[in-house]
């Protein structure tokens, strides 16, 4: 290994110091800085205000990258099987929403989601909403006969305390769907899902087929060719997906403020709101995204270690 | 040693309309060594695919212990093959590639699954690990393996689930000289003391001549000769065969009677008989059967025009009549030089005439460059014709 860069290297580098290391460094000094300038703790002492965001962000951020995962393997494993001209169609049709603007394609799902949208509409006209309205009814009217009596003489009989709440009073003219905690996973799926089919279409299309000649030769069944062979050797493929889907849900903000209405509040948000917003205090949010970013940075570091074996294997 | 185990009835096989097999009939039988020999994109390759049941023959059948196998998918045949670039699963060490096979369980004549026991797993995978010489390297990353020992991985791993049939796909193409001769060897042992019928493919046909009870020459996706090493060597059936196995002056001639062939306007005594009266013919020299006398001894009279020391002996191109000859001599002719040959009547070989008359057997090209240029050792086969699915 030569330890000499090259000349050709020196614009790269001065790239990286300017647009990489320096923000980073900036970011932890406010971290540690009263608004006066002085050294402080405090910035992370109130961390534990913010646990709740924390888990929320986390949790849905996981919740995407699961659904992510559980559309894209299928997707990128049958894209991978396809004939050529499949997959570059496949490959096309899988970007072009990458294409149009970010916060375009994301505020396209308020006009889908709202309660007079088209999703709602749709309902409308095939008897989806008239139908749940049904059911509530007949729900309604059992809880009032279980309320009527039987359900003291239940607890009367096994002395317990059951209660049974009655369902929603009122028929529905919609389904709530726009700001609600599923759009905003929503969000995160459509917008982060090409980042981990293409990782993983690239892995599964590059793998040797003889070796799963050679699976089936030994005597494994489809499914165990994809087990014992397919599957491992795809990690690697899967780690990186993993990655950039995870990473930018957890510190998305543009979709929980569109989607999820603003209420409750995601890291992004409460990061933004330090900056730009009213709670104006910059040294906080610093430490906020700070925080952030070491989690993030060991989660990712666990699963690496966890996935280096295959991965090690894939490059050789 | 003779009953038969697989036969190729009619087997054709084509791609989007390229014939590659083209009635192929052959029959193996148990416990043999067979190699199927021949030139890159002769069909070898994808004969031994049918086999192993990775292709399914665009017509005519394969019979396996007499029973039909066209739709028996690979999983499901008591044959085993060892890939060209030995396919070894590079997230599983060498311990745990050998016993991928013995992992699966198997369906009994009953329809019960039965599994190895981990112990009887672990004693046969070191049983297997002795066979080819690989003890103490159980634990080893396939990916840190040399070319000689992965190949041994890629055999133990095929022949521990004890196949009735092992085929092999050119395993010895990536290997050096000296450690393919070894591995020949070796090869040879493993199958006379596993008893078990091997299948292999190759272009070298040294390689062939070496390890084979039988070999099956090929090419344009017909077998030309089918017979033992000594078979294909001394009775080669047409010039093809003559110049691919080993080397081969071939001249034109004619048939005048039974043990009499005329070539350069000249007869000679042949051992051959059998063909019409003043039949014309193929007749092939080998280079060795040709003993240099003086020139005014000579049947024939030519001058050397290329001298090449080969060690054991040198190869000398004569000029005969315009036509040039390949002679191997322990005695050095210096170029330039007229020498007079003998050829004894059993150093003559008759053919009939063929569609490969007058392609082969001319030395006038001669030269050492030439002769490595054409001396491939390795080119895939097939590529792109083969798997639609391989990208």
């Amino acid at each position: 290994m030569r330890n000499k860069l090259s000349w050709f290297a020196v614009p790269y580098v001065v790239w990286m110091a300017l647009f990489t290391v320096a923000p980073v460094v900036m970011v932890v000094i406010y971290a540690f800085t009263t608004s006066t300038g002085g050294f402080t703790l405090d910035n992370f002492a109130r961390m534990g205000d913010f646990a709740v965001v924390f888990a929320r962000s986390f949790q849905m951020a996981l919740i995407a990258t699961l659904i992510c995962l559980l559309i894209g393997y299928p997707l990128s494993y049958f894209m991978a099987k396809e004939g050529p001209s499949f997959q570059k169609v496949a490959t096309v049709l899988i970007m072009l929403p990458m294409w149009m603007n970010f916060l375009l394609r994301t505020y396209a799902w308020v006009s889908i989601l709202e309660n007079n949208g088209l999703l709602n509409r749709l309902f409308a006209a095939i008897g989806i909403i008239d139908l749940g309205n049904l059911i509530n009814g007949g729900l309604n009217s059992l809880c009032a006969w279980l309320n009527s009596g039987v359900l003291d003489w239940l607890n009367g009989m096994l002395g317990t305390e059951f209660v049974l709440n009655t369902a929603r009073a009122t028929d529905m003219t919609y389904f709530r769907m726009l700001y609600t905690q599923g759009a905003v996973v929503l969000g995160m799926v459509y917008n982060y899902l090409p980042f981990m089919v293409l990782p993983i279409y690239s892995v599964i299309v590059k793998l040797d087929n003889s070796l799963l000649e050679a699976a089936r030769d030994l005597g494994a069944s489809s499914s165990r060719v994809f087990r014992k062979v397919i599957f491992p050797l795809s990690l690697p493929g899967v780690l990186s997906g993993v990655t950039m889907v995870f990473v930018p849900s957890v510190s998305t903000f543009a979709i929980s403020k569109m989607l999820g209405g603003g209420t409750k509040l995601l890291l992004g948000d409460l990061i933004e709101l330090q900056f730009l917003g009213g709670a104006y205090n910059p040294y906080l949010g610093s430490a906020i995204s700070l925080v952030m970013m070491v989690i993030v940075v060991v989660c990712m570091y666990v699963m690496n270690r966890f996935g280096e074996g295959e991965e090690q294997a894939v490059m050789l | 040693m003779s009953k038969e185990l697989i036969r190729l009835a009619d087997c054709t096989m084509a791609f989007d309309d390229e014939v590659v097999l083209d009635k192929i009939n052959l029959y193996i039988n148990d416990k043999e060594f067979l190699t199927l020999l021949g030139p890159s994109g002769c069909g070898k390759t994808t004969t031994l695919r049918i086999i192993g049941g990775f292709q399914t023959p665009t017509s005519g059948d394969v019979y396996f212990d007499g029973v039909r196998i066209n739709a028996v998918p690979p999983h499901k045949r008591a044959i085993n093959t060892v890939f060209q670039k030995y396919a070894l699963f590079p997230h599983l060490n060498v311990y745990e590639n050998i016993a991928f096979g013995l992992r699966i369980p198997k369906i009994d004549e009953k329809g019960k699954k039965i599994k190895l026991s981990e112990q009887e797993i672990d004693q046969r995978v070191m049983e297997m690990l002795q066979v080819v010489n690989l003890k103490g390297f159980e634990k080893r990353r396939v990916t840190s393996l040399s070319g000689g020992q992965q190949q041994r991985v890629a055999i133990a791993r095929a022949l521990v689930n004890r196949p009735k049939v092992l085929l092999l796909d050119e395993p010895l193409g990536a290997l050096d000289l000296k450690l393919r001769k070894d591995m020949q060897n070796e090869l040879k042992r493993i199958q006379q003391a596993m008893g078990i019928t091997f299948i292999y493919v190759t272009h070298d046909q040294e390689e062939a001549l070496a390890m084979s009870d039988t070999v099956v020459v090929m090419d344009s996706g017909r077998i030309q000769q089918i017979g033992t090493p000594e078979d294909i060597y001394n009775e080669p059936k047409n010039a093809f065969v003559a110049d691919f196995i080993g080397e081969s002056n071939i001249i034109d001639g004619i048939m005048r009677e039974d043990g009499v062939v005329e070539i350069f306007n000249r007869r000679f005594q042949c051992l051959d008989k059998g063909f019409a009266k003043d039949e014309p013919v193929d007749v092939v020299i080998r280079p060795e059967d040709v003993d240099i006398v003086p020139e005014d001894q000579g049947q024939l009279k030519g001058t050397v025009t290329n001298v090449t020391f080969k060690g054991m002996q040198y190869d000398i191109i004569v000029d005969f009549y315009g036509f040039k000859w390949l002679i191997q001599t322990t005695d050095l002719s210096p170029v330039g030089s007229h020498i007079g040959i003998k050829i004894d009547p059993d150093g003559f070989h008759v053919m009939k005439k063929s569609e490969y008359s007058g392609m082969f057997g001319d030395y006038s090209s001669y030269s050492e460059e030439y002769e490595e240029i054409s001396d491939v050792d390795y080119e895939p086969e097939e590529e792109g014709k083969e798997g639609g699915n391989e990208e």
